[in-house]
């Protein structure tokens, strides 16, 4: 009823060709931007700022970038850890190397590291695919612990290999305060996520889809599938990097190469399997599941045994996060194997046809 | 702010802040978190370090609290993973009136919450562990590790090493292999064995070994063919273990094999059949079965079925760190309560002063009843470590035995080495050495 597009009449190719073609949606994602970019600095407690919602951000970017290359372009890769590593350190270099090296070009540089880094890794998706590619790009991932972890000169030689960062700026504006930095997340994370939307509809989006789809059949249609698949590496490898240069300036600032492990890897492969593959806004989905639900679980389960009158130790709360968390994502698999995002636009086409369903 | 903040959180989140905030509801406490580590990789050690922790706050409760005020503490589980840690931190620092102090019980964390404590105004006690630069109380204003750090510890480490060979200037030309575990711990080790190595003149080679540890076979190899003296053993949770069955399958003699705290706990040599003979030595308190302390833990608390952990761990080596840590966390309280007011809840920064200002002496230490397994504490502004010893323990198949006297961290090794780490950490962030009017603060 109050969501229906019709008498939303198109005159023109860019209105029809628009992110959001319908009123509501646009209303709807204004209202959003504005209420996170306005409301939430002044509402949430630094709690939530600093442990729930800086973490998400930084994580949807990197499973925005993870999507791209996975969920469009269908190279399944479990080097994202590596790719996030590359950014921080060498955006860390940077910012400590050069004198007078303001953040943000230090981060993009961080995240030209890490598409140097991706391009040479996804070369062996040339020659290999699936389950193949998967194990050649954990070579990234090893590769990337071991430079860091053995290679001083990329931690400037720090006895104890952890490297930190501080008296972050943006434009001589300190970033200190919880509100700040959160803001300054979601400022990057907004421009990447409209330029990622517009990529993936473009010409190469349309590319990358076709060698997802089919390699064979997108190649005799005159598609390259050396440039498709090395830019997704490329586009895809950048986006993580700067995500990965985030988290550890913003998010940790402080940090060892443990903090991307292979560990980290996997959890946003399966953000964005269990976002939705080939979904923008699947990724967000994803890095809520997979970043937020852990936590929300660790601190309701002993409320939840206070209600019943039963004290369960941290231990226990622990190993139930544990098993809630795997019951979860296996039920979300099974009931809805495209991911969240479709669960999502399932319910948007319920709504449209809401309260006369055919 | 916080009203606001409680509009927007959701229903749920609410609940849960509601609930946990109401359960400890009390009159005068002073509230401590814990972050503990009782699952994953490193739960064998985390666990009895965790219940000595709890434990000591349940007897002081028993006894009065500090001073009249009560103890409250609440567990956030980590699972020694340092993004859990800085989530911990930052959903414990503001609640019950604000954290006094944190304990992170891993180097990593310590690492991420160094400036974060700094720039909150909280405590953060790292005794044993954590950076060892932080003994510099002139740069590092909020960072103590009280009594010991892992320097102090590699420096007792190869004091005893070179009492087993009769003497530091026969270290001379002698093979030592470090083995460590590759995290910020296990590297911590490498500046002061290197000093030592440069003084001395005996040969270092240190190789890593990647977590969590299990894997050691090339490890080994290298130490098979290089054939070294000594093996010193930097590994933590399962790597301790593993290490010491790989020395027994490479015919390398268990008593040339020496440990530091973190390799040096019941968990890590009781399953392990040929581990006789490994010694470890422990900065801080080493396992206490008889001391007082752990009798009257069981006698209070175990007896009444109030214990936390198995009975059997009360008096291991990281049962007693645990109460350690714990004990100088309210000592540190105790103290600041002597200046700022007997029986009031002190601030994270009235406490800070007592854990600056700490006066652990041997008569304090035996009305603590922990005099018979550690040394008195000291701490001041300019140093946040004190005096720092350690004492060796040498496992006999069956149980810990002290095999050596109280070997001291030599200051003539360290404290250029924390100074020149001071100054390094201070310019890279911009830092001014805290003037002596500060001090006083």
């Amino acid at each position: 009823m109050l969501y229906r597009e019709n008498g939303q009449l198109k005159t023109t190719y860019g209105a029809d060709q628009q992110i959001f073609p319908i009123a509501q949606d646009r209303w709807l994602i204004w209202a959003l931007i504005a209420f996170a970019f306005i409301a939430v600095p002044l509402l949430a407690d630094e709690y939530l700022l600093r442990a729930i919602l800086i973490p998400f951000l930084i994580m949807s970017l990197a499973a925005l970038g993870v999507n791209i290359l996975v969920g469009y372009c269908g190279q399944i890769s479990l080097g994202s850890g590596a790719f996030m590593a590359v950014g921080a350190y060498g955006a860390y270099n940077m910012l400590v190397r050069i004198p007078g090296m303001p953040l943000i070009p230090a981060l993009i540089l961080g995240g030209l590291c890490a598409l140097a880094f991706g391009i040479l890794f996804g070369l062996p998706s040339l020659r290999v695919r699936g389950l193949y590619l998967a194990v050649a790009t954990l070579a990234a991932q090893f590769f990337a612990d071991w430079i860091f972890l053995r290679i001083k000169w990329f931690t400037l030689d720090s006895p104890s290999g952890s490297v930190s960062v501080s008296n972050l700026q943006v434009f001589g504006l300190p970033l200190q305060s919880a509100a700040d930095k959160y803001l300054f997340c979601l400022g990057m994370l907004a421009v990447v996520a409209l330029l990622a939307k517009n990529l993936v509809r473009s010409a190469i989006g349309r590319e990358w889809m076709a060698i997802r789809d089919m390699d064979v059949a997108a190649a005799v249609i005159g598609i390259r599938p050396m440039y498709a698949k090395l830019s997704a590496f490329a586009v895809s490898s950048f986006i993580i990097g700067m995500a990965g240069a985030l988290w550890a300036f913003v998010h940790l600032s402080a940090w060892e190469p443990a903090a991307f492990s292979v560990d980290l890897s996997f959890r946003l492969l399966f953000m964005v399997i269990i976002g939705g593959l080939g979904s923008i806004v699947g990724s967000f989905f994803g890095a809520a599941f997979i970043v937020v639900l852990p936590i929300f679980l660790n601190q309701i389960l002993p409320a939840a045994g206070a209600i019943v009158g039963v004290n369960i130790s941290t231990a226990a709360v622990s190993h139930a996060e544990f098993m809630v968390f795997g019951a979860l994502i296996v039920w979300f698999l099974i009931v809805e194997p495209h991911g969240l995002s479709r669960l999502w636009s399932i319910g948007k086409q319920k709504l449209r046809i809401w309260p006369f369903p055919h | 702010m916080n009203k606001a903040s409680a509009n927007l959180a959701t229903v749920l989140v609410m609940l849960v802040s509601s609930l946990s905030v109401s359960a400890i509801a009390q009159d005068k406490q002073q509230y401590f978190p814990l972050l503990t580590f009782r699952t994953g990789p490193y739960a064998p050690s985390g666990s009895p370090w965790a219940n000595g922790f709890v434990d000591y706050f349940k007897l002081v409760n028993l006894k009065g609290g500090i001073n009249g005020v009560r103890v409250a503490w609440e567990e956030c589980e980590t699972g020694y993973a340092t993004d859990r840690g800085v989530e911990c931190y930052e959903r414990m620092k503001g609640k019950n009136g604000g954290a006094t102090v944190f304990q992170t019980m891993s180097t990593g964390i310590t690492l991420a919450l160094t400036e974060r404590g700094m720039a909150d105004g909280i405590p953060i006690l790292t005794p044993g562990y954590g950076l060892s630069a932080s003994a510099d109380g002139e740069v590092f204003k909020w960072s103590f590790p009280i009594g010991g750090s892992h320097w102090a510890s590699a420096d007792t480490q190869i004091q005893y090493v070179a009492q087993k060979v009769g003497g530091l200037d026969k270290l001379k030309g002698k093979k030592i292999a470090l083995l460590y575990h590759d995290s910020p711990y296990g590297k911590e080790a490498i500046p002061v064995l290197a000093a030592r190595a440069k003084k001395h003149d005996f040969e270092l080679t240190a190789i890593p070994v990647s977590h969590p540890g299990v894997d050691q076979k090339a490890a080994w190899l290298q130490i098979r063919r290089s054939r070294p003296d000594f093996v010193l053993l930097w590994g933590w949770g399962v790597m301790n273990s593993t290490a010491l069955k790989e020395a027994q399958s490479t015919g390398f003699p268990r008593d040339h094999v020496v440990g530091v705290w973190p390799s040096g706990s019941d968990s890590d040599v009781k399953e392990v059949a040929g581990a006789a003979g490994y010694s470890a030595v422990l900065v801080l308190p080493g396992p206490g079965f008889e001391s007082t302390i752990a009798k009257e833990v069981r006698e209070k608390l175990h007896s009444k079925g109030q214990g936390s952990g198995p009975k059997e761990e009360v008096g291991e080596a990281l049962y007693m760190r645990g109460l350690m840590n714990a004990m100088v966390a309210v000592e540190g309280v105790r103290r600041a309560q002597e200046k700022f007011g007997k029986g009031q809840v002190m601030t994270p920064a009235q406490a800070r002063w007592g854990y600056e200002n700490l006066q652990i002496d041997d008569k304090r230490l035996s009305q603590l009843g922990i005099a018979d397994v550690m040394q008195p504490l000291t701490t001041t502004c300019k140093n946040h470590m004190g005096p720092s010893a350690a004492r060796a323990y040498t496992w006999n198949g069956s149980k810990w035995d002290v095999s050596s006297e109280w070997l001291h961290a030599d200051p003539a090794v360290l404290d250029p080495m924390i100074k020149a780490a001071g100054d390094k950490y201070a310019s890279e962030k911009n830092l001014t050495r805290r003037t002596p009017a500060d001090c006083q603060s």
